[in-house]
């Protein structure tokens, strides 16, 4: 064999080697570099009960609840299988809002997620206002699933 | 690809092509930026905001590709020892580092008022970062390797490994589930609307011409010096 393909195929075989690590290792990862639970991982019970740890989901339509103090609100996150119920005291991000996805960052306390922090997740679909606002009703929920 | 192995011969290409792509750069990038301030609709939920995707989108490309250019030349380094591999993997370091950078901060920047962070851990913005710093290595490496007067076959080991990073970028979003949006554009068509989305090619092709522009400047300019030592060893020992 030239040394040129001996070189070839010393290369070729290191490249799939570290390939096949790599794809072990995310293999292994798959769970725990999850950046969120989601309300069926706490209905199955695999979210860890009374430990940090951040619940992702779809903010139900019509769930979104003001308590008279003024600063504090209850909502339901839903993933379309189980739901859960928030609660959260301070300023929430301005994306935050009925039918589109939000991560919050807390405790489970007795099946009600106490929110230290609530971001807004955006989803893939970028448009104008005026077509926004028709199919937003439409497709809410649909980018969620992962 | 070995027709380019004589650097005279590369240069000559490189020459003209350095101001061809400069021009043609500038001129779709600039007119890409200034379409998507003025001419495109805002966004129906991020509002103005959605307009940092003409420059975010284009970086984050680069950013990889610049990566997948370096994993290209340590390939043609190890096994066909080109000799213009390793200046090629150099020369585009910094500008990949440049535009991973460019990339997570305009993403920081996007995420404060979208999502309400600055930053989080989550699986695209940590392997995108990961990228940045992988570029300073190699970047440390190179120029270590350089000074040492080797063949850059260490870098290149390097630039070779770093891009399982690569796949792990992009499949982020589909295989975790993270903060950041899915992918936008894919095979089967764009979740962005046409409205929206039609400067973002022109960045595209435009800061890509750039970014090759910056690539072939370095190299020349690291050819250059070589000849220039070359000169004043022969000078030294005449």
């Amino acid at each position: 064999m030239k040394p040129k393909n001996q070189r070839l195929v010393l290369v070729a075989a290191a490249i799939a080697a570290v390939l096949a690590a790599v794809l072990l290792a995310m293999w292994g990862l798959r769970d725990r570099a999850s950046y969120f639970y989601t309300p069926a991982d706490i209905a199955g019970g695999q979210a860890p009960a009374g430990q940090a740890m951040r619940l992702g989901g779809m903010v139900e339509e019509g769930s979104i609840k003001h308590l008279p103090d003024g600063v504090t609100i209850r909502f339901v996150v839903t993933d379309g299988k189980a739901r859960t119920p928030v609660v959260y005291r301070g300023i929430v991000p301005d994306l935050f809002r009925e039918g589109t996805g939000a991560v919050a960052e807390g405790r489970l306390e007795n099946g009600t997620f106490v929110a230290d922090t609530i971001l807004a997740k955006h989803d893939e679909r970028y448009m104008p206002p005026q077509l926004g606002n028709l199919a937003a009703e439409h497709k809410a929920g649909q980018t969620l699933e992962k | 690809m070995h027709a380019l192995a004589n650097p005279a011969r590369f240069l000559r290409i490189a020459r003209p092509a350095t101001s061809w792509l400069l021009l043609v750069g500038l001129a779709l990038a600039i007119g890409g930026m200034v379409a998507g301030l003025t001419l495109t609709p805002p966004d129906y939920l991020q509002g103005e905001t959605v307009r940092i995707l003409y420059i975010h989108v284009p970086s984050a490309w680069l950013g990889m590709a610049g990566w997948a250019g370096i994993a290209a030349a340590s390939v043609s380094q190890l096994v066909w020892r080109h000799p213009l591999a390793a200046v090629a993997g150099r020369a585009a370091a910094p500008a990949g580092a440049t535009f991973a950078a460019i990339c997570l901060v305009t993403g920081s920047i996007w995420g404060r008022p979208t999502w309400g962070t600055w930053w989080e851990w989550d699986g695209r913005l940590t392997s995108m970062l990961v990228l940045f710093f992988l570029y300073l290595g190699y970047i440390a490496l190179g120029s270590a390797e350089r000074e040492r007067g080797g063949e850059g076959r260490i870098a290149a080991i390097y630039g070779l490994v770093g891009a399982i990073n690569l796949p792990i970028i992009h499949y982020s979003v589909l295989w975790w589930r993270t903060l950041h949006q899915g992918q936008s554009i894919g095979l089967s068509g764009s979740s962005i609307d046409n409205s929206i989305l039609w400067p973002l090619p022109l960045t595209m092709v435009g800061f890509t011409c750039l970014f090759g522009a910056a690539v072939l400047m370095r190299m020349r300019a690291e050819l250059a010096e070589t000849k220039v030592e070359a000169r004043m060893r022969r000078m030294g020992t005449a």
